[in-house]
């Protein structure tokens, strides 16, 4: 089952939240459709999910032109950012709910239908909660009891927004996991929306990146990281320094991440090094942080030094360093 | 406006923080104020007209209370109660859904528009229907020669009683609808709900507390509602008599024991929709966890 | 990017619900209440003039008006200390006082007024210690008062209670901390986030005192230039047959109303954007 978005334009007012966006999801993908928050990644989601009508464009669901057809009808499993779970219903209920609703041809007995709750449920290991509430549930349990519940229809794609937004970090990193194994065994197209760069690299087969509705960049983890298209991209998939180097085209801009600048002790400017003053110094965790001053633009940069060579260097605030920058980006002003 | 919003104060946190604790004399002084002016604002009417229906006895209490034209009357308001009740409630939720669940241009024109009766003089709420249905009124001659009555009959207490009660379940059910939001809705229709398998296993549900809720207050006021149905009823005893005329007949015939006697019908009503309210304030506030 | 009327949304119903909710809208609001002034322009501007300046209807205009406000007024300081000692204090029976707040909600309004009657008349409970002392409540303007009161008090505890409830502590913590006394932190911190709603209670208030009815006519004893409110006067009218002196005062009456919908609106809207400011 495919995924085929194509020319899809929307405007809220006059607010252009999706300007021409096409991409193709295969069976089996995991795609994520990462971005900051205003980026249309959301409306997109929603559109390939029948929950929105978009202004022009059309949407393909295994090939087949699903543009005019209802959420209902699409067959899609949506998660809701937040949950949307059916508070009257119990957690058996809720995951039951899309199979009960079906007209007597096509619904399962009911013993059939209890015995798909009890495997889901099985799935997401919360076999044990099934007559609780959704109120009486961790945010984690809702998620993944929305999973089940959009799971039970045995959707043609799943579509997730937002998974994990509303979860803390140590739940988030283990959720994120199991979702990946998940989607492996169901071998089905799924797309989640994420704004969390270290989420979508680390779960997704590949990543959408989404800027002012547009798609500025798609490509797997490795790819966008190491090649980013712009300088947006670049800033959004992790922390950078702005690096002028001496001869600077004024048409362009220079970056680089932190733990690709190189310090030395140093206080002439050799070897192409510009110097810096250490302002700064954040030395718990795995790697130290330096926050240093440049003294030729005044600019401050950021660092990030293993520890074995910030022990090498015994830097303290207020020492003049070298900086050289190993892999500098140049992209077109925009 | 306030009769029909849900108030659901917050767990007060009275007494949990320093700053909050006034000292012993000020909350005693004022709680004694505010209480000693509840008592004589709302508990000595609400005594007073108990004490009085009974001051002749139990048996004149019940005496008055089996007389046909009392019964009459309760049948009445029970009819009136029950023919308007319903159409505000199927009015409500169809208003309640376009306005909570859609956006639309003219939005809060039609919430203000929905609003209007509860800040029209009962007395001209009532003066209305006389204007169109009465002998001078609109159709006043049409009617008069198909020998159909509207005014100075049922049908037109009922239509000034759903005209009084016209916006509470509406003015429930609209910020109830809206504080849910739509994911609920949107969900069971990506799970493949019909239109109508989406209203009445998913959005019906979520909002019976609040439901009941206006239908308790439009109950309260279609029973009770006094200046509209004067206006509209021509006061024919045994016929077009709701209750709270029947009251004011037999005061002003100096029978007060009797008109006490059935105010105390009344009252009892009034305690019993204050008990209904406070219980589904308290299911609403549970059920929107 | 077309503007149009509604915006598209995937759930169903919208044409249905909104036909059916303007189309009950219209006949059962709409269209009566437009025949008080359709019907007041087809007698002459003069004669409603005239009507509606008559020396009684003007007396009762002074009478409703005054009392409402007066009434008003009195709700607001006995609201806003019910309201806060509800809020604020803890007492044995405060969930009972609570619900009590809501019975002149629930109690017929006739009920009401002859209650009141039987309480401030010379021989009552309240009458008979008010008597010596020289005041007489009952078939007075300040029966009137009382009635209105009694009808107005719960609109302004309803409409502070949340605000004073949801008024955050450490607001008055914060000021604590600078220095203020405690009057000074219920002046300067407590009393301001409280006003807009202290305002809308009252506008509820006057605006339903102003039509009030049943609960004033018992109370009022309705002696002509004295203590006739002006619904009682459309009453009166009617029983006459003089529909289009009636019309005209309503028509009057009406506008008043609609002019403190609006009103009300407009300080609902201000009370909550205060609201989620503070």
């Amino acid at each position: 089952m495919s995924i085929e978005v194509s020319h899809i334009r929307k405007f809220y007012g006059t607010f252009a939240a999706l300007q021409d966006v096409s991409l193709r999801i295969e069976k089996g993908e995991l795609v994520a459709l990462l971005g900051p928050s205003g980026s249309g990644k959301t409306s997109l989601l929603r559109i390939i999910a029948g929950l929105e009508v978009p202004d022009s464009g059309s949407i393909h669901l295994n090939d087949e032109d699903a543009t005019n057809a209802t959420a209902r009808e699409r067959q899609v499993g949506f998660v809701f950012q937040h949950y949307a779970l059916f508070r009257h219903l119990t957690v058996a209920e809720n995951v039951a709910f899309g199979l009960r609703l079906r007209p007597r041809a096509t619904r399962p007995a009911e013993a059939e239908i209890r015995e798909r709750v009890r495997k889901l449920l099985d799935l997401i290991q919360l076999d044990w909660l099934g007559d609780r509430y959704p109120h009486q549930l961790s945010g984690g349990q809702r998620q993944r009891v929305a999973l089940a519940r959009a799971l039970a229809v045995e959707p043609r794609v799943l579509l997730l927004d937002e998974p994990f937004g509303a979860l803390d970090a140590k739940v988030r990193k283990e959720l994120r996991r199991w979702l990946r194994r998940l989607h492996d065994d169901l071998h089905i197209a799924s797309v989640f929306v994420t704004h969390d760069q270290e989420e979508a690299l680390e779960v997704a087969d590949r990543v959408a990146i989404m800027d002012h509705g547009k798609i500025v960049q798609m490509g797997t983890p490795a790819e966008v990281y190491d090649n980013p298209a712009n300088a947006f991209v670049y800033q959004f998939l992790g922390d950078v320094n702005l690096f002028h180097g001496r001869a600077e085209a004024e048409s362009s801009v220079s970056y680089v991440r932190p733990y690709e600048l190189e310090i030395t002790r140093q206080t002439e400017t050799v070897n192409g090094a510009v110097l810096a003053k250490v302002r700064h110094i954040a030395a718990a965790g795995p790697a130290v942080r330096l926050e240093l001053l440049r003294e030729d633009t005044g600019h401050a940069l950021e660092a990030e030094i293993s520890r074995d060579r910030y022990r090498e260097l015994r830097l303290s605030i207020g020492d003049t360093v070298g900086v050289t920058a190993r892999n500098v980006r140049v992209f077109a002003k925009q | 406006m306030a009769t029909a919003a849900i108030e659901v104060p917050r767990k007060s946190e009275a007494g949990a923080r320093a700053i909050r604790r006034d000292p012993p004399l000020v909350r005693w002084g004022l709680t004694v104020l505010a209480l000693g002016a509840l008592g004589a604002f709302i508990v000595l009417p609400l005594a007073a007209v108990f004490v009085q229906a009974f001051a002749k006895g139990v048996p004149a209490y019940l005496a008055a209370i089996r007389e046909p034209d009392t019964l009459s009357a309760i049948k009445l308001s029970l009819l009136v109660a029950g023919v308007s009740v319903p159409l505000n409630v199927v009015f409500g939720v169809a208003a309640a859904w376009a306005i909570a669940k859609f956006q639309f241009k003219g939005k809060n024109v039609l919430v203000t528009l929905i609003d209007i009766p509860f800040a029209v003089s009962p007395v001209v709420s009532g003066l209305i229907f006389v204007l169109i249905f009465g002998a001078q009124g609109w159709f006043g001659e049409w009617l008069s020669d198909h020998d159909i009555r509207i005014v100075f009959a049922v049908p037109g207490i009922i239509l000034a009683t759903t005209f009084v009660t016209f916006p509470f379940v509406a003015r429930e059910l609209i910020p109830l609808m809206q504080s849910q939001g739509s994911d609920e809705e949107e969900a069971a229709l990506t799970l493949g709900a019909s239109g109508w398998q989406m209203f009445f296993k998913i959005t019906l549900p979520n909002i019976r507390w609040g439901l009941l809720y206006g239908v308790v207050l439009c109950t309260a006021r279609a029973l009770g509602e006094f200046g509209a149905v004067s206006v509209v009823s021509g006061h024919i005893r045994g016929q077009t008599n709701t209750l709270p005329l029947h009251v004011e007949i037999l005061y002003n015939e100096y029978n007060y024991s009797g008109a006490f006697a059935v105010a105390s019908l009344l009252s009892v009503i009034a305690v019993i929709t204050l008990t209904l309210k406070k219980f589904l304030e308290w299911k609403t506030k549970e059920g929107a966890k | 990017m077309s503007i149009s009327f509604k915006k598209p949304s995937i759930l169903p119903g919208f044409w249905p619900a909104f036909s059916y909710t303007v189309l009950y809208l219209s006949l059962i609001v709409l269209i009566p209440l437009s025949a008080v002034f359709l019907k007041s322009v087809t007698s002459s501007w003069a004669h409603l003039w005239e009507v509606v300046t008559s020396p009684e209807v003007v007396a009762s205009y002074k009478l409703s008006f005054g009392a409402s406000l007066v009434a008003g007024l009195v709700s607001v300081v006995v609201g806003f200390l019910v309201a806060w000692v509800l809020v604020r204090y803890q007492f044995p029976g405060k969930a009972l006082a609570d619900a009590l707040v809501d019975l002149p909600f629930a109690l017929p309004t006739a009920v009401a007024g002859i209650a009141l009657t039987t309480l401030y008349t010379e021989h009552g409970w309240l009458g008979r210690y008010l008597a010596p002392l020289g005041i007489k409540v009952a078939f007075t303007p300040l029966g009137v008062v009382v009635a209105l009161t009694f009808i107005g008090l719960p609109f302004v505890v309803r409409s502070v209670q949340p605000v004073l409830a949801d008024a955050d502590a450490e607001l008055e913590e914060a000021a604590a901390s600078l220095g203020a006394s405690r009057w000074q932190v219920f002046r300067l911190v407590i009393f301001p986030v409280v006003r807009p709603a202290l305002l809308t209670g009252f506008a509820l208030a006057f605006a339903r005192a102003l039509g009030e009815y049943g609960s004033v006519i018992f109370i009022a004893g309705n002696m002509p230039m004295k203590t006739e409110i002006t619904p009682l006067l459309i009453v009166s009218k009617l029983e006459q047959y003089d529909y289009a002196g009636a019309t005209a005062i309503a028509a009057v009456m009406l506008t008043a109303s609609f002019l403190m919908l609006l009103a009300i609106n407009a300080l609902e809207r201000r009370t909550r954007r205060f609201m989620v400011m503070g």
